[in-house]
């Protein structure tokens, strides 16, 4: 090799967010995504179904509409932004602080050619497509019950994915700063459980008092449930924008924190 | 070629009050096999760390294969291998797919990477078990693995970190092989230790780390000669009888230390009559390390 062919093949490598590097990192997600597939389509078709039952047979025989759509609408929507929500949170959090803290396979990826920020852009990516593409589950069962299909249901998992991204991005974050892996009933059931229920996504966050609507408004999964039932029953106007601005925003900022904190304690 | 693969100036590390890693110079020529032995705690682990900047240092220069840490790590990262001290396997994994991600992971070319696994799964000497799960081999295998995957992309430089720590002997044997087939190969190795037998049948140059600071340097035989002379008389007996002979050895400025059940008068050879009766036998790299490093445990 000549010293300059030397030079350039050693020169290779240095730009930020390599697309080899994710792929790689990505490579392995799916790699193991072939070893838990079966359970996790399951409990994604499960836990709608168990929703709309309960909803539908329980509280639907009561309350015929809701906002101003039919329960079944309302509900199948909003199953949907509950979907994106666990199924990207939990993984973010739990899946994290294994493969760093028990596995210890993370200190095993940066030994190559891999930093922090590839690392976590890459597991990230991956658990939020995985979020756009088992967010459609509710919809699907929701049609078994009734939903009526709408051409605006395709944007959905765009909206999972964006939506996703910033929910994993956020547990990656608190996977970070948690000191041991029961830290995490804390966020499950101050943070995450009330942000579920506060979001419009079985009652109108309009039922409810001010100041809590107040606190909808900055709940992302607030804009994510609206945006999904706009696009969901053919809905879409000018305001959705906002409600995808605030998301975009969200995974952003959530991203960028999860570098910085996880990052922190990964290089020493 | 005399190139330096790896070069540390006055490297420093702290981690809140305990200074890990204090001032170290290090350098380690191409080709050659380098062990770093110490105690625990000494700053082996750290050093190595350092290497691959997922620890930074607070203070000096460190560069490897000729990039400067930790600016062009990811470059350096490249072209070593690295063979932790703690299992860091995905158990879920076979081997075969432990070994495929880390080729992606190093940029093995798709065209390459079947050959590379099937290399690297003959090399380990786990082509019978390449499509079991990590959780099912036994700690040899996974150790094996461990080396493997460090190697996956053939790389100019080796680390490896304690790597037959809690290992069968027949286990070590073969690691112990491995490693010198890599060292004839041409592969510059880094290894640290605490084994002494590991770095006397292995290295070419040792370095002795005490207190995060290289204490002596040089080939495992300059070293015994140098802090240990070259024979090393073993005096057995009774507590009462042992005392006194330490008594004697301190009180005529002999090196000396407890070996076990006897004490060792080290540099024996220089001993003139009033020398105790005892067994005399070569000295070896424990004598040179333990008179390095003390015999304190801390």
């Amino acid at each position: 090799m000549s010293a300059q062919a030397q030079a350039t093949a050693r020169v290779r490598g240095v730009r930020r967010l390599e697309p080899a590097a994710l792929a790689a990192i990505m490579g392995k997600d799916i790699v193991m995504f072939g070893r838990y597939w079966k359970a996790t389509t399951f409990s994604s078709i499960m836990q709608p179904t168990i929703y709309l039952l309960a909803f539908g047979l329980g509280f639907g025989t009561i309350v015929k509409t809701l906002g101003h759509v039919k329960t079944i609408e309302y509900i199948g929507t909003g199953t949907v932004a509950t979907a994106i929500l666990f199924s990207s949170a939990f993984p973010g959090m739990f899946n994290t602080f294994v493969r760093w803290q028990f596995q210890r396979t993370y200190d095993a990826v940066l030994a190559t050619p891999v930093d922090v920020e590839e690392l976590i852009t890459a597991e990230v990516l991956w658990i939020s497509l995985r979020a756009g593409v088992y967010g459609m589950a509710p919809l699907l069962v929701a049609m078994l019950f009734g939903l009526e299909p709408n051409a605006g249901m395709l944007l959905v998992p765009f909206i999972g994915f964006i939506t996703g991204f910033g929910f994993a991005a956020f547990g990656v974050s608190i996977a970070a700063v948690a000191k041991t892996i029961d830290n995490f009933n804390y966020v499950t059931s101050a943070v995450l459980t009330p942000m579920f229920l506060v979001a419009g996504t079985f009652f109108p966050v309009s039922n409810l008092p001010a100041g809590i609507r107040t606190v909808a408004q900055v709940n992302p999964l607030y804009h994510c449930v609206q945006l999904v039932r706009d696009a969901s029953l053919g809905n879409l106007h000018a305001g959705d924008l906002g409600h995808a601005a605030v998301l975009l925003a969200f995974a952003l900022l959530m991203w960028r924190v999860a570098i910085w904190q996880l990052g922190k304690r990964l290089i020493d | 070629m005399s190139e330096l693969a790896i070069s540390l100036r006055g490297v420093s590390k702290r981690f809140g009050a305990i200074t890990a890693v204090d001032g170290l110079d290090l350098e380690v020529p191409s080709g050659v096999c380098f062990g770093l032995l110490g105690p625990n705690g000494a700053g082996k682990s750290p050093t190595m760390r350092m290497l691959t900047a997922q620890t930074l240092a607070d203070e000096g220069e460190i560069s490897v294969l000729g990039f400067q840490l930790p600016r062009q790590s990811k470059q350096a990262r490249m072209e070593m291998g690295v063979v932790p001290q703690l299992d860091n396997l995905d158990v879920e994994l076979t081997c075969r797919q432990v070994l495929t991600i880390f080729a992606r992971l190093y940029r093995v070319s798709r065209a390459e990477r079947r050959e590379a696994v099937e290399r690297a799964l003959a090399l380990a000497n786990l082509g019978a078990r390449a499509d079991t799960q990590v959780r099912e081999l036994s700690g040899g295998m996974r150790r094996r693995l461990l080396v493997a995957r460090g190697l996956i992309h053939q790389p100019r430089l080796v680390l490896l970190d304690e790597p037959t720590v809690g290992l069968d002997p027949q286990v070590r044997q073969e690691l112990w092989s491995l490693i010198d087939a890599l060292r004839v190969s041409g592969v510059t190795v880094l290894m640290s230790t605490h084994y002494i037998e590991e770095a006397e049948r292995l290295a070419d140059t040792v370095a002795v780390m005490s207190h995060g600071k290289v204490i002596a340097q040089g080939t495992p035989a300059e070293l015994v000669r140098t802090h240990a002379g070259e024979q090393v008389l073993e005096v057995y007996g009774a507590p009462e009888w042992l005392a006194e002979v330490s008594e004697l050895a301190i009180s005529n400025g002999w090196p000396s230390r407890r070996s076990g059940p006897a004490i060792a008068i080290m540099c024996a050879e220089e001993l003139d009559g009033q020398a105790p009766e005892g067994v005399r036998r070569p000295a070896n790299l424990e004598d040179a390390f333990v008179a390095l490093t003390g015999e304190q445990i801390e």
